[in-house]
């Protein structure tokens, strides 16, 4: 099954030939919502078992990648292949855990209500709904409606809501906006922890100085790919140390 | 179709009712209350009170369920469950099966509380039995649903979805044989009345009101509605955007 897959891979991107595969590759991929013309030609490599921070400003299309790669968003042309299958395909269902950017669980229900409930659609949960509560620390709030929690804690629940079934990939869209410092630092080592686990998980953000909790970067402006790499390797290549003047600077430079 | 997925889609709409004082409300007392004015204004008129109250019993199930089913399915939509469904193994099926199957629970009980309360405390007679009434109600409650589920495509905000009120079910009632019976409305307004559910839906019950005549016609046409506009409804569930 996997040489299979790699070999259809190769003729995906002739340029690498990998033997491992790799968890997203979209290639020559466009996108196009009403009029707009989103996303030029996107071609990346994603690895397993990191976390990959997509980082860009409001607008550069973050969302309308994620919701490709997803299977939630029509593609105009390209492709994307996410863990070995063809995006949109229905054994990824399975397999894929996404959050919006605005938390979506039913906030007529408790938390471990929700939790249940969306751990009950997958056939293999390789977590107890309680222990997913405990992994996002909300044990204390399992009974409390959704509704009347936090910001911070509705996010949280949010992102809970992924870790059901038994998720390789895990896409959230801009999970700690709007959250208070100590709730951010918590939340990138639990993305760590998970990713330690051997999960992928595509992380978008638009504040610049998140990045250095992410392995890897994909630097997105205007729906092209500015540049990706490690938040070291982007420094080296723009002489910059703040990570928005790397971005500043590789905008200049493209 | 998954039967465990099914359940546990079933009893997640079960829940979210139960939470909902307002929507008990609007199941259980609002119906029982507009019965019970409705025996006061007919009071010097005990006959038109037996055939208007007994055509209620098959129009608030339709009008509740449709208010119900299309905020919550509009709510789904804005809220991004729906989209966060739609890429987990839920089928689209399933989705719409355990709302129907919870809201026609829902509904059981509604016709149920709702005509004892008529017969009981307000001395509605039927000639025919209660039980099959209460079938007639679910039927109604299952069309409300379907044209909620198919009305809530369309509209963006929740206020969008109750303005279609008027628009679809308002005609539908005019022309149902609530105010006169259907034959003796002009030619052209009874053969259009022959093309909306509600109108079968309104016999049915009356005939079991009188207890005159078979209902299993009524009975299937209205399903065969009910196929037509849930297949609609689930066509407008779309897994990807453009
Ligand atoms: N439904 C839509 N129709 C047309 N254009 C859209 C639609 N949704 C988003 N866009 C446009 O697509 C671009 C990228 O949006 P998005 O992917 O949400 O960016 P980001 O998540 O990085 O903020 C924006 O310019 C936005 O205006
Ligand atoms: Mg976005």
């Amino acid at each position: 099954m996997l040489p299979c897959a790699t070999a259809r891979f190769a003729t995906v991107d002739s340029r690498t030939i990998t033997v491992v595969s790799a968890a997203i590759r979209a290639f020559n991929l466009n996108v196009q919502r009403g009029k707009n013309h989103i996303l030029h030609d996107l071609t990346v490599e994603i690895p397993r078992g990191v976390v990959m921070g997509l980082l860009g400003p409001s607008g550069s299309g973050k969302t309308t990648f994620m919701r490709s790669i997803a299977g939630l968003q029509r593609i105009a042309s390209g492709e994307i292949h996410v863990l070995d299958l063809p995006a949109a395909s229905k054994p990824l269902r399975s397999k894929i855990g996404y959050s919006t950017q605005s938390a979506s669980v039913y906030s007529d229900l408790t938390c471990i209500q929700n939790i249940r409930y969306f751990a009950s659609l997958y056939l293999h949960n390789e977590k107890t709904p309680e222990e997913i509560l405990e992994d996002v620390d909300l044990s204390r709030n399992a009974d409390q409606m959704a509704e009347s929690l936090s910001g911070g804690e509705r996010a949280r629940l949010a992102l809970a809501t992924t870790l059901v079934g038994s998720p390789d990939l895990l896409i959230l869209d801009e999970p700690t906006v709007g959250l208070d410092p100590v709730l951010r630092v918590q939340l990138w080592k639990l993305f760590n922890k998970l990713a330690a686990q051997g999960k992928t998980l595509l992380v978008s953000s638009h504040v610049m100085d998140e990045a250095d909790s992410c392995h890897q970067l994909i630097l997105l402006r205007d729906g092209r790919v500015l540049a990706q790499g490690t938040p070291a390797e982007l420094r080296l290549r723009s002489g910059k140390s703040r990570m928005d003047e790397v971005f500043i600077s590789l905008i200049g430079a493209a | 179709m998954n039967m465990r997925r099914l359940i546990a889609m079933t009893k997640r709409v079960l829940l979210q009712l139960w939470h909902d004082p307002r929507t008990l409300a609007l199941l259980f007392l609002s119906p029982a209350l507009l019965m019970t004015i409705l025996k006061y204004v007919y009071w010097t008129n005990p006959d038109l009170f037996q055939r208007v109250a007994g055509s209620m019993l098959g129009v608030f199930p339709m009008l509740v369920m449709f208010l119900i089913t299309s905020v919550a399915t509009l709510r789904e939509r804005s809220s991004g469950t729906l989209e966060r469904l739609m890429i987990s193994p839920l089928g689209k099926a399933e989705f719409i099966a355990g709302y129907a199957i919870a809201f026609g629970l829902a509904s059981l009980v509604q016709a149920t509380a709702v005509s004892s309360y008529a017969i009981w405390v307000l001395g509605l007679k039927i000639a025919g039995l209660q039980i099959t009434l209460i079938y007639a109600a679910i039927l109604d409650a299952l069309i409300g649903l379907a044209i909620g589920l198919a009305v809530s495509t369309f509209a963006k905000t929740e206020f969008q979805a109750i303005q279609f009120m008027p628009a679809i079910l308002l005609p539908q009632l005019l022309l149902s044989g609530l105010l006169i019976p259907r034959e003796a409305m002009p030619r052209i307004l009874h053969d259009l009345s022959n093309f909306l559910p509600l109108s079968y839906a309104i016999d049915a019950t009356r005939k079991v009101i009188s207890n005159q005549g078979s209902i299993l016609n009524d009975s299937l046409i209205i399903f065969l509605f009910l196929t037509l506009i849930l297949s609609a409804g689930s066509l407008t569930l779309k897994r990807q955007t453009k």
